[in-house]
């Protein structure tokens, strides 16, 4: 029971995540690149989802902020860094730049999988490539590691 | 600029929202539960860092989440039909985006879950900075693409 108990809270969270890209229009690479061409026909869509997200999120965490221990008694730590070096700006530039030319970021690339399309399939075939390349570069650059 | 009322109505954007409202309920639900922030590009990495890495570490929860996002659609088709899809990108588009976006999510630490949502609600600044620096790279990009290439992708 100890251990099935992590499993079924994050796959639950993970479904509901993705419930959450389906109903907002965000699995649909058409609205989220309608979102990015400020140009063209705008549709604000990706704002709302933003600010639906952002609302439900500050408060929850605001209310995590206190506790010390998560629902199932683990240590709850939450992220610390603050560096804001060239990794994270050429990072995000270069995932906006996929970002903007298929529409699709990680998420919605996994529920468009799940969904059986074989665009779905391609990115994320693709995305493991770019993660796996990061790793070998990380590994080659700290092979004590 | 000019808002295209053909995709975005009342009832699309009340959608959004509540779309959002639910993808921020799972990410405080995943770090209450498990302690663990909802980045979906840092839990394929992690996974992916170890394969590569040969290191001798359990999947665990990650591969339940990401049951859970694959389960998504299988479920809400229970209930009523999926979506429109509309691609954007054909197949060379989906490679070079792909390996953009994991190259680029590993080493921004995040994408727009992780960054976007956990990382702003917390008022990270560090993930402002990543935000801002991915929407105005994906903005620039699609201007690009579409009214200077005429849409080549």
């Amino acid at each position: 029971m100890k251990s099935t108990m992590p499993w079924l809270t994050a796959g639950l969270a993970g479904l509901l995540l993705g419930m959450g890209l389906l109903l907002s229009g965000m699995a649909n690479p058409a609205k989220v690149v309608g979102f990015l061409d400020i140009t063209g026909f705008w549709d604000p869509s990706l704002a709302l989802v933003m600010g639906g997200g952002l609302l439900v999120a500050s408060l929850g965490f605001a209310l995590l902020r206190q506790r010390r221990r998560t629902l199932l008694g683990e240590p709850l730590n939450l992220p610390t860094n603050r560096t804001i070096n060239g990794r994270l700006v050429g990072g995000s530039v270069l995932f906006g730049m996929g970002w903007g030319m298929t529409g699709i970021c990680p998420g919605p690339g996994l529920v468009l999988l799940g969904a059986g399309l074989d665009a779905g399939l391609v990115y994320v075939l693709a995305l493991l490539v770019g993660m796996a390349l990061y790793s070998l570069i990380e590994r080659m650059r700290h092979p004590y590691h | 600029m000019s808002i295209d009322w053909q995709t975005f109505n009342g009832a699309t954007a009340i959608a959004a929202l509540l779309g959002g409202g639910m993808i921020g309920a799972a990410a405080v639900w995943l770090a209450w539960a498990n302690g663990r922030i909802a980045g979906i590009s840092g839990i394929i990495g992690h996974m992916v860092d170890l394969v590569v890495q040969r290191k001798h570490e359990a999947f665990g929860w990650r591969v339940a989440f990401l049951v859970g996002l694959l389960a998504s659609p299988l479920v809400w088709r229970w209930f009523a039909p999926l979506p429109e899809v509309h691609e954007q990108s054909g197949l060379i588009g989906l490679l070079i985006g792909g390996v953009l976006v994991g190259l680029g999510t590993r080493y921004a630490n995040g994408c727009t879950s992780g960054h976007g949502i956990c990382g702003l609600s917390r008022f990270s600044l560090r993930s402002l900075v990543a935000v801002l620096s991915f929407m105005g790279s994906a903005m620039v990009t699609v201007y690009v693409l579409r009214h200077l290439l005429g849409g080549v992708v």
